[in-house]
Order: structure tokens, then sequence, then C-alpha cells
């Protein structure tokens, strides 16, 4: 047993912070927050330049080649960075679809456009109704040309940045994925409470594509990226606790009141040590969970869905305390709290929140 | 005992049910802050509620109130958060400042300024709070230094809600340094229009600058402009503190009833896997147990107000019921987003339930534990002055 990093991993993380605080500073999440576009062309293009986009795809389709493991030990830090780059929609929600897609011209296309950072790729999966593991509206028939698909997507994150989105539409008597290039949708960025990374609403009105979109089946791809998207946003979740944690336990060391520095209050100190209870078991997951992806254990779905509620009840804890723990000026604008709150609220409800995945992990644990 | 309005309550009840029917805002919002853009509008409504007689419901018809008792002002705030009335812009100089002048004002302050609160001509702020005196009030360090006919006040105010508006301040300052911490402080009634005061606006995490900072550099307050006697600040900002409940938690809890009816209406219509919403077990759990919190809310209020009633003496529901207010609050807002899913996530839009306003809400309760006493503080107080234990040192 051994429950550590390597070396090659400490080495990832350590780089990652530092760019990351050089890079993606709050300034720049907020610049990104007030920006029309909500989109940093120049993060961007270092975190493509970095290979991060690519930690998890194989050499062969011009990847890093490494595994989740070192994919979520990026987004620990991204998360903690609140990155605003399209980053977790891209490596969290499209790439898991991607990789365990057939294999073929289509794949290697796109999995090279996204190691490369080239291209950026949205998953197009729910609806009006934002259920995420429902029947589906959107539909595709079979053309001349290959699959026409009509329907509408809504809540796709990062659909306004995206190069092509990969729509789930039903296809007979299943569902299939199809990569369709975002300039033949119509997309339309919607309010979102966490506008460094925005929800759209997509519209596909009859668009044809050619059959070797086609990417994948839904009977082929079952739950497997579904686990992989729980734990990158579990992974994030952690890493946003975790600076949040930070933040209030060097506000409590600094910040007096009645003669004494808040911390130590039981109620506030209390309260820090239940963050980083949480925070520390959902970090705990999130590894066992990537490890046990990379090695396809057969408790691997469970292991990324208790990351996930793990991840949720972390990320929800740590930021709404934190505010408490700062009082009044940890509830202005001004301060970077909110960035945090807002990440770790969109963290929560999106991808199905805790009782989703919740009930995901008692019918795994029943089923055994 | 006896929960039923009687004949004369429930004549008093429909008198302000069709008053407010007749004359409130049309598409009238409750619960929503005062943004720049909803001011206009709050201004020409607190007119309106003085014109009919609805302002200063408690206050002695002397001061242009309407005398009403205890009973007729929960009446009249359960209908008005009923009626999803808009809040009042006026709110600190009804509930807070207004009170306080009654309790301990001169007739001459009195007749200044009590019947222009009632009317919102002029609007009022709390400076009581300052960076380095949050909970721990009693440190604040705002000066007030006699000079000839004058205090001079120095210092900076913080959190101010209102005073981008503001009129008036009820200012707290230290008049008495070498005095131990809450003897030498001063309550006085401060022109926000007076040179050296400087308001910069805060934004809260909502993005709404509801909140400012205050500056005061070397600014003149006339002596009279004193609430009670040197030194004597604290008593009075007592006073104060205690109005900012009063009858507001029978708003409060009234308010959270009818908000979270709304959370049961949209998990109605919501699917969450595959079903309505409201037949998944575990939304069904915590709104059930939010009614629970809530009528517990409201019956802890009755009990609070019939033991004033019959003894004239406050009992300790006060920091019961702001605390259980805060906590249940801040739960409604997560479930209200929970319930929604991603749709949750959307500020305005078509697909959020209630056009997005339930994420500014829920931001907005974030402040709940925070505002008019931290839930830590109110713990304390509880603890310490309720249950009689011993004070953390
Ligand atoms: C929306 C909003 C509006 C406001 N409007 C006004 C206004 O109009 N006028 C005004 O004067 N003020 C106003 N305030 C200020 C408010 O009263 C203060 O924020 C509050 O008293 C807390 O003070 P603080 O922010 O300095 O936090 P701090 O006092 O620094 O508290 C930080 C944390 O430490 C905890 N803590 C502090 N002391 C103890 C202790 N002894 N034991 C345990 N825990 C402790 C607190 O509970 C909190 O969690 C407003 C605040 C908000 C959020």
């Amino acid at each position: 047993m051994d429950f550590g990093f390597t070396e090659e991993q400490e080495l990832l993380r350590k780089s990652a912070r530092e760019v990351l605080a050089e890079r993606s500073t709050p300034a720049v999440a907020r610049a990104v927050m007030e920006s029309e576009t909500g989109f940093d062309e120049s993060l961007w293009k270092t975190i493509a330049e970095l290979g991060w986009c690519g930690v998890a795809i194989p050499e062969a389709e011009g990847g890093l080649g490494l595994g989740w493991v070192e994919q979520a030990v990026l987004v620990e830090e991204t998360g903690r960075a609140v990155l605003p780059a399209p980053y977790l929609s891209t490596v969290g929600l499209a790439l898991p679809v991607v990789l365990l897609a057939e294999p073929g011209e289509m794949r290697s296309r796109l999995l090279q456009g996204i190691a490369s950072g080239e291209m950026r790729v949205a998953l197009a999966l729910t609806e009006e109704d934002g259920e995420w593991f429902a029947p589906l509206k959107a539909a595709a028939t079979k053309s001349v040309n290959g699959y026409t698909i009509e329907g509408r997507k809504v809540f796709v994150a990062d659909a306004h940045v995206a190069h092509e989105l990969l729509v789930v539409a039903r296809l007979d008597d299943d569902f299939a994925v199809f990569a369709v290039p975002a300039a033949d949708t119509a997309i339309t960025p919607l309010p979102t409470l966490d506008r460094t990374r925005r929800l759209s609403e997509v519209r596909l009105d009859g668009v044809t594509v050619g059959s070797e979109r086609l990417i994948a089946s839904g009977k082929s791809l079952g739950w497997r990226p579904a686990d992989r998207t729980a734990l990158v946003i579990a992974a994030e979740q952690t890493g946003v606790a975790q600076r949040v944690l930070e933040m209030s336990v060097q506000y409590a060391k600094e910040r007096e009141q009645f003669g004494k520095p808040i911390g130590s209050f039981q109620a506030i100190s209390h309260k820090l040590a239940d963050m980083l209870l949480l925070t520390e078991s959902a970090r705990s997951h999130v590894y066992y969970a990537a490890w046990a992806i990379d090695e396809g254990t057969p408790d691997a779905s469970l292991a990324a869905a208790s990351a996930r509620v793990a991840g949720i009840e972390a990320g929800r804890f740590a930021t709404a305390e934190a505010i408490q723990v700062h009082g009044g000026i940890g509830f202005t604008y001004e301060h970077d709290l909110h960035l945090f709150y807002r990440r770790a609220k969109w963290d929560e409800l999106y991808y199905g929140d805790a009782t989703v995945w919740r009930e995901r992990v008692a019918e795994l644990i029943a089923a055994t | 005992m006896d929960f039923r309005d009687t004949a004369a309550e429930a004549a008093f009840r429909k008198d302000v049910r069709d008053w407010l029917e007749a004359n409130k805002p049309s598409g009238a919002v409750a619960g929503l802050g005062v943004t720049e853009g909803r001011v206009g509008m709050l201004r020409t409504w607190q007119r309106k509620l003085h014109e009919g007689g609805w302002a200063g419901l408690g206050w002695p018809k002397e001061y242009g109130g309407r005398g009403a008792s205890l009973i007729e002002q929960v009446i009249f705030s359960q209908e008005y958060a009923r009626a999803k009335a808009p809040s009042i812009l006026n709110v600190i100089g009804i509930g807070m400042a207004g009170p306080t002048i009654i309790a301990h004002g001169t007739d001459e302050q009195k007749h200044r300024y009590l019947d222009k609160i009632l009317s919102g001509e002029e609007i009022w702020c709390q400076g009581f709070s300052e960076p380095g005196a949050g909970s721990d009030l009693g440190a604040l360090r705002t000066s007030a230094v006699v000079e000839g006919d004058s205090f001079i006040v120095n210092g900076q105010k913080v959190w101010t809600t209102l005073a981008h508006i503001a009129d008036w301040c009820i200012l707290l300052a230290r008049t008495d340094p070498t005095a131990p911490k809450h003897k030498g402080i001063s309550y006085l009634l401060v022109d926000m229009h007076s040179p050296g005061v400087e308001v910069r606006p805060l934004r809260q995490m909502t993005g709404e600058a509801e909140f400012n900072e205050m500056f005061f550099t070397d600014v003149r307050v006339p002596r009279d402009n004193i609430l009670g006697d040197v030194n004597d600040g604290w008593r009075i900002a007592m006073t104060t503190l205690l109005h900012e409940r009063g009858t507001l938690g029978f708003a409060l809890a009234t308010q959270a009833e009818i908000v979270l009816g709304e959370a049961i209406a949209l998990a109605k219509k919501t699917l969450k896997a595959g079903r309505p919403a409201i037949e998944d077990p575990l939304v069904r759990q915590r709104l059930a147990q939010l009614h629970v919190e809530i009528q517990a809310m409201r019956l802890n209020n009755y009990r609070a107000l019939t033991t004033v009633m019959r003894t004239g003496i406050p009992g300790p529901e006060g920091s019961l019921g702001k605390l259980l207010w805060s906590e249940s609050n801040k739960r409604l807002g997560e479930l209200m987003l929970e319930i929604q899913g991603p749709a949750g996530l959307l500020e305005g839009s078509g697909y959020a339930g209630d056009n997005g306003e339930w994420v500014y809400r829920h931001f907005r309760s974030r402040a709940n534990s925070i505002e008019a006493g931290t839930s830590e503080i109110l713990r304390n107080i509880i603890a310490e002055r309720v249950l009689g234990l011993p004070k953390h040192k």
C-alpha cells in the first residue's frame, strides 16, 4: 500500500501552482467575469503550451500519456486558483467521452485537437429540464450524407468558446454522441452565477453531420465517462475548499475582536477544523478514485461517485463557512471569497447534485 | 390560549390587506434589495404608506404614528409580507433611529426628525460598525471632541447600509478615550451632507452596492445633535439594537413561510430524476424540516409577544429568533437553488425559476448570519445571558 504521489506528480503540482499563482490570479478571474466574451485568449495559450489539456491523452494522440491521477492533481490546482478558462469543460466534461469513443479518425482528430489546446470541446448533454441522466428529446436521424440532428441543449458549459460540441441525441433505441462544429449551431450564453464558466443554450435546427462524426453510442459508453467527470469536478471542489480554508485560517489568525484573534474562539476554530476534515476527506476520495479509474478496478465507479459526494460536501461547507468566518468583509464583492463560493456552487449543481450522486452510491453499494 | 384573531384584530387585518392590495406598486417584488434602479420606486412607495397612515405604526400619534398596539403591528407586518410589498426604504429610520429618538430624544429632536423619517423625506443610516469594531462594537474608535458648541468627528465606519442615499446617520463615537470601553461612547445624529463626510459604496457579493464605507474628517456636528448625555451612548445604542429586531421577526417568519410556499410550488413543476422534485423523498424531508423551523419561528415570536404584552419585559426569545431565522433562511436559500439543478446557476433567465431572483436571494441570505449580530455572537449571548454560562475569557 502506498497512498503517496510520485516525484513527477509532486513536480507537476508544484509547477502548476507556480504558473497559476502568476497567471490565474483573482484579478484575471474578475477580468474574465466582466468581459463580454468570458474568455482570456492568452491564458488559454499558456495552458495549451504547458500541455495541460493532454495530460490524460495517450502520447500517440499528441498527449502527455499520463493518467487521471495527474489530471486530478492539475484540476485540484486549477480549482485552488479558480482558473477562469474553459479547462474543466474540456478535460472534465468532453474529454472522457472522446477518450472512450470508438477508435477512428474523428476520435484522433478530437484528441489531437484537445491535446494541443487548439480545439476546445464542450459537452452538450442536458436539455430544458436540467436533468443529467434522463431521457433526451434531441434526436438524430440517418440521412443520405450522415445524420441530421434536431433539438435544443441547455446549460452547456463553455459552449460559447468551443470549437466542437459533443451533442448527445437519441438514435434508434439508444443515444449517440455526435461531434458537431460549434459554428453549425446557434449558441446563446445565459446569465450564469459563475461568469468565468458560462452556460449556454444551443439550438440544433436540423444540423447535418457526416457519419464519421458519430463518435460513440450510449450502450458502449455506459457510465464510464461519468465516472471520470465526477472525479474531475470533485478534484476541483477539493482545490476550492483547500484555498478558502487557507484564506480563513490566515484571517482567523490575523483578525482580532475582543482583544484576541478570532481563531481563538472555538466557534471559529471548530468550523476551521471541520473544513479541514471535509477537505481532506474529499482529497482522499479523489485520489483513490483517480487511481481506481487508471487501474480499472471493479470499484472505480463507486469510488468516483463517492468522491463526487465528498467533493460537494467539502466545497459547499468550506466556501459557506469561509464567508461566515470573515464576517462583513467576506460578504463583499471586492473580497475574493465569492469567486470561490460561485465556483463551488457551480460544481455542486452542475452534472448532478449530491442527491443524484448519493443515489448512485446507494445503487452501487446495494448491488454488491 | 387562543391563536385566532379577535373580531377587532380580524377587522384590522382586513383593513391592512385591502389597503395593501389597492395601493402596493404593481409588479411588487419582496425580498429584493435597495438597488439603484429601485430607489425612486421605494421613495414613492414609502410616501404612500405614510399618507395612508401605515408608516411607523407603533409610534405615538403625536409623532405622526398610529399608536397601534403590538398585536396590530404584528398583523401589519404579516400582511405586509404576505402582500409581497417591497421593502421599506427608510427601514433604519423607522425601525431604529426613530424609536431611539422617541425613547431618548428631546422634544425638539422629536419634532425635528420624526415626521420626516416617516414620510421618507429624510433617509437614515446606522454608523455603528468600524473596520476594527464589528462583533466587538465597544472597541469603536471614531472620535468626537467638543470644540465650542460642536463635536468634531473623525474616523471611519463600514458596512453602512444605505449611507449612499442617507441624509442622516445615527453615529456612535468615542467622546472619552480614557474611560472604560463602553463608558466613553456618545450617540450622535449626524447630517450626512456635512462637509467632511465621504461615502464610498461597497459592492456586496450579490453584485449590488447596498452598503458603504464612511469617512469622517473634522466633521462639525452641533452639540444639540447628541441623543442623551455625553458618554451615555452605549446604553442608548442598546435601545437601537433592541429595536433592530422589534416586530421584524414576524415579518421575517411570514416572508420565510411565503418563500417556502414558492419553493414547494417550484418543486412541483421541476423534474428531478424523471419525476417532480416534490416526490423526491430528500426534497420532501428538507421542505418538511424547513416548515417545522419556520413554524417554530412564528410560534416562538407569538410566545415572546405574549410575554411582552403581559409583563412588559421581552424574554430571551429575541436572540433565539434571530439565530433560528438566519440559519433557516440560509438553508432555504440553498434548497431553492438545489431544487432547480443547473437552472439554479442562472441569474435572470427564463430557464431559472422565478427569473433568477432566487440566485440573488440565495446570495443575500449568506449575510443573514453576519448582519445584526453574527450567529456566533448570538450563541454567546444566549449562553451567557440566558443560560448563565461562564463568560469566555
Ligand atoms: C449586509 C450587511 C449589512 C450591514 N449593515 C450595517 C449597518 O447598516 N450599520 C452597521 O453599523 N453595521 C452594519 N453591518 C455590520 C455588521 O453588524 C457586522 O458585520 C457584524 O457585526 C460582524 O462584524 P465584522 O464584520 O467586523 O466581523 P467580525 O466581528 O470580525 O467577525 C468575524 C467572525 O468572527 C466571529 N466572532 C467574533 N467575535 C467572536 C466571539 N467572541 N466568539 C465567537 N465568534 C466570534 C464572528 O461571528 C464572525 O464569524 C452590516 C453587515 C452586513 C453583512
